[in-house]
């Protein structure tokens, strides 16, 4: 059972774990509280039919005993709760095996506190509030002879970490996020979204004309070759090439086991790409601290195409002899650190010249279903999905059916000629993402289907 | 936790809800994860809360808590009954749900050995174990191998009077290794990549997988292939191993057969389905007569085994696709009437704080009587043989897919010979199930599965099993971009 205390002041609860697991004969304590609330109103064939809220706690605790360690977790924050799990972490920790090159928890950072990051109004967000979004998106919708469907959703988190080392960390975030996807009776489909931490930001008007405009210019799209095309990637689009570079590559655990592309000084990109991790840029979500309690740090991922670094953990950084830059994840995580916060930084494009200056090519509104092929090379295979169109000297000529492609994210960097000036925030699979369109040059389709 | 959900029950009731229930899951979880000899991740985790799902003015809301406490029960009912009329203020059609008997019983997971007994430093061991025989290749750059398991006991309560108590208890292990050179990676996994294959058993399952006799011929493979020539682009007769056929079947046949989607609820997500329904009036041909495919939620040892489904639907063995004909769906109690049927039972929930959405149970592709996987090798004359899932994508209406294995093994003559590097293999579903010619037979039925299928939103994961044999297929496209 989880106190009521718990989103009033998670530190003290975590604190309070620090010390139980300090007597149940710990040595080293990490405490990891996250008190949430979410609600999400999801919406198909212009009605509401998903409505759901949930209200939850819980806490990761880590003991280190010695050079073993163990982690447990749990969501029952009473007292009782709370001694059991200091036993239980501390068994795991004597009957582990040693980890050789333990680097120990992290010390004390200063930390900056992001009020950017939380907003009253996401946070005081009501049922009512939601549908009426929804409304206006179906209003939208039906004004323009299609069906909505999509997702209106709003979040609080109040983090705290403590640990034996004198950590003391606690922020609260918020998070609203609202997206569409509207389809015409003729094959057409369109897509928006408006992300942010504030919900009055939120456009739901604008998000539904957006996608239904886009539905019914995509209707009755017709087939075109797969081959090595020209493209325009819409924000949408191009936060899954950063979302996926991050999973592949950007991670420090990956460059000391040799399965990421990246490498410092390495040009693996055009001279337009520059994209870093910046927790404090109130687009990306601000963050004040990662799940270690270590204050976030602005790292340059690419600079003018020439990769500069990639992100740090208390456990990377400690065998590299380095400091963490603020990236760890919950314990336990064999994946490694992660970036949570990129921005890539805008060019001089106009959205319009994106377009109006390509000679023939495709308009890629987003893509679906990406996955891997190969890592360490960067290649991903996906779809295009939601309205997707063919440029020819510079103008829209029709939607085309969608394409299946497996390309290099890498080689997309390389071939990116034009980067456009505007960006959004865009919630990517792991966290706020802040992008511009851009315009690649021999994006390889290799495949088709039949919509 | 009959109080609680009856206080819940009781709240949503006056306060105006014409329907509801109330699930209360506690789930406990244990993991280990070992790379290269270093025991990275011990860890335990425990989860328990309630939820309560209720239809208003024709409308649904849910609203879940971690606290288990009657006020809370007031407040979370009070909750879900002022969602729901939110979500009535923009409906078009008032929820209906099919007719069932009440719900009672009970229901366990079988199994012989309970994971959460046997010492931790013993199942350290047997992954140690695994991970050394592993290591000793040379060549290798890192080994991860890794246990989970999973029990959670979950109660349902509805106001029709429905009561069900079940306890499930999951398990996995795997061992994977990795070798690099340049910007080459090859990966070789057993039984599966990820944290191996999970299934609904005990611990015997762990110790029957001999992980440490596997370990070290994957990892002499895993060398191997980087030095292996590339996977050769053109059309292709392949043979898929159990281990890449079951993401075959999860994607293509499973995921387009859920009913929620083909009626557009998932669309915004994951995407809609080519299986309209009037494809199932008009007895579409999804494969070849070979093809028999069923979602049997009683199947043994599977992760999507139950009693009941998580709207009190008994467990049953729904059939899919009918000797290469389209013929029903994976189903709820709100969507099977509008096709004129009742649940299929396949409702699911990931935990206390989600609601339950159409999942796969375990979707299996019946094996055939009369040729072996061996067989249909040595049947062969030139074709390939491709095991071991890496990558896996298909569009959003569940039409063209594009997968990769960790290896593919030429097949001249009838046998297996040399590896390929980096396979891939594309299609369109229906023309590549329409082009299976063989199925194995009963001596390599397996069931497989995933622990992570994703649907809905918020996010929920799903435990799903598939039971498979291999199988071949002809003039596939194998051989996907530029290498």
């Amino acid at each position: 059972m989880v106190s009521e205390a718990v989103a009033v002041n998670p530190l003290a609860i975590a604190e309070r774990a620090v010390a139980l697991a300090e007597a149940a004969g710990g040595e080293e304590i990490e405490a990891l509280v996250s008190a949430d609330q979410a609600q999400l109103t999801r919406f198909a064939n212009s009605e509401i039919h998903q409505n759901v809220a949930e209200t939850n706690g819980s806490l990761n605790l880590r003991v280190a005993i010695g050079k073993r360690v163990g982690v447990a977790s749990s969501n029952r924050l009473d007292d009782e709760g709370l001694r059991r799990l200091a036993e239980t972490a501390v068994a795991i920790a004597r009957n582990s095996a040693e980890l050789d090159d333990w680097g120990g928890l992290p010390q004390p950072t200063p930390i900056v506190d992001q009020p950017a990051g939380w907003s009253e109004a996401t946070a005081s967000a009501t049922p009512e509030q939601r549908a009426a979004g929804v409304r206006a998106v179906i209003a939208a919708a039906d004004a323009a002879g299609v069906r909505a469907f999509g997702s209106f959703s709003t979040s609080t988190e109040h983090l705290a970490v403590a640990n034996s080392h004198g950590i003391r960390a606690a922020q609260q975030r918020t998070a609203a996020q609202l997206l569409t996807v509207t389809m015409a009776a003729d094959g057409g489909s369109g897509y928006a979204e408006q992300a942010g931490v504030d919900v009055g930001t939120i456009d739901a008007a604008a998000v539904g004309r957006e996608a239904a405009e886009k539905a019914r210019a995509s209707e009755n799209p017709v087939a075109v070759e797969p081959g090595d095309w020209s493209v325009v990637l819409e924000e949408y689009a191009v936060v899954d090439l950063l979302s996926m570079l991050a999973y592949m590559g950007f991670s420090a655990l990956a460059v000391q086991e040799e399965r990421s592309f990246a490498e410092p000084g390495k040009v693996i990109g055009s001279e337009l790409v520059t994209i870093v991790d910046d927790a404090s840029e109130p687009g990306a979500m601000p963050m004040a601290f990662d799940y270690e309690g270590v204050a976030k740090q602005r790292v340059v991922l690419v600079e003018r195409g020439v990769c500069r670094d990639v992100v740090w953990d208390a456990q990377t950084a400690a065998r590299a002899g380095r400091q963490s830059t603020g990236h760890g994840l919950p314990a336990p995580n064999s994946y490694g650190p992660f970036p949570l916060n990129m921005v890539m930084s805008p060019g001089v494009t106009e959205r319009s010249a994106l377009v109006g200056e390509m000679e023939r090519g495709l308009l890629v509104t987003r893509f679906h279903y990406t996955n891997p092929v190969h890592p360490k090379l960067a290649i991903v295979t996906g779809m295009t999905r939601d309205g997707t169109f063919l440029v020819e000297d510079g103008r829209i000529v029709g939607p085309v059916r969608n394409l299946r492609f497996t390309q290099s994210y890498l080689a997309a960097l390389a071939g990116t000629v034009a980067v456009g000036r505007e960006r959004r925030t865009v919630r990517g699979d792991f966290g706020g993402v802040l992008v511009p369109p851009v315009r690649i040059e021999g994006w390889t389709f290799t495949g088709a289907t039949e919509h | 936790m009959r109080d609680l959900s009856e206080r819940s029950l009781d709240t949503a009731v006056q306060l105006g809800a014409s329907y509801a229930d109330v699930r209360v899951v506690r789930r406990r979880d244990e993991s280990i994860a070992i790379k290269t000899g270093r025991v990275e991740g011990v860890a335990s985790g425990e989860s328990e809360g309630f939820g309560v799902r209720v239809i208003v003015d024709g409308g649904w809301g849910f609203a879940s808590s971690s606290i288990l406490t009657a006020a809370e029960a007031d407040r979370v009912a009070g909750e879900a009954v002022r969602i729901a009329r939110a979500s009535a203020t923009a409906l078009r059609d008032r929820v209906r749900l099919d007719d069932r008997a009440p719900a009672h019983g009970t229901y366990e997971t079988p199994i012989d050995e309970d994971p959460f007994s046997v010492p931790l430093e013993e199942k350290i061991g047997l992954l140690l174990e695994a991970d050394e025989a592993a290591r000793s290749v040379d060549g290798v750059a890192f080994i991860e191998t890794r246990y989970d398991a999973q029990r959670e006991t979950r109660t349902f309560a509805a106001t029709d009077g429905s009561w069900t108590e079940q306890t499930f208890t999951h398990v996995g292990a795997g061992v994977e290794a990795n070798a690099i050179e340049g910007d080459e990676h090859q990966r070789r996994s057993y039984p599966d990549a990820d944290g191996g294959t999970f299934t609904a058993a005990g611990f015997e399952y762990v110790r029957g997988l001999d992980l440490r006799g596997r370990a070290g011929p994957l990892a002499e493979e895993c060398v191997a292939l980087l030095s292996a020539p590339q996977c050769p682009s053109g059309r292709f007769t392949i043979v898929l191993d159990p281990s890449q056929l079951y993401m075959q079947v999860h994607e293509s046949c499973g995921h387009p057969t859920e009913l929620d989607r083909v009626f557009g609820t998932e669309a915004s997500y994951a995407g809609t389905s080519f299986l309209t329904t009037d494809k199932l009036k008009d007895g579409f041909r999804y494969g070849s007569d070979l093809v028999t495919i069923v979602a049997d939620a009683t199947a043994p040892r599977g992760m999507g085994t139950f009693g009941w489904d998580d709207e009190g639907v008994a467990a049953q063995a729904v059939p899919l696709v009918q000797d290469g004909i389209f013929v029903g769906y994976l189903s709820s109690r709100e969507t099977a009437p509008r096709i004129g049927r009742g649940s299929g039972g396949a409702m699911r929930a990931d935990g206390w704080n989600r609601i339950p959405l159409i999942r796969m149970t375990n979707v299996n592709l019946l094996p055939r009587p009369g040729m072996s996987l061996d067989d249909i090798v040595a049947d062969t004359d030139d074709g390939l043989y491709l095991a071991s899932n890496r990558s896996w994508s298909i569009d959003d209406r569940r039409l063209n897919f594009q997968f990769a294995t960790e290896v593919a093994y030429e097949i001249k003559g009838g046998k297996k010979g040399r590896l390929f590097k980096n396979p891939t293999y594309t299609g369109i579903t229906y023309e590549f199930w329409r082009s299976l010619d063989a199925v194995g037979d009963e001596s390599s039925y397996v069931m497989l599965g995933t622990p992570n299928c994703g649907k809905g939103e918020p996010g929920q994961g799903a435990h799903v099993g598939h039971a498979v044999s291999g199988a071949r297929f002809r003039d596939v496209q194998v051989g996907v971009g530029k290498w």
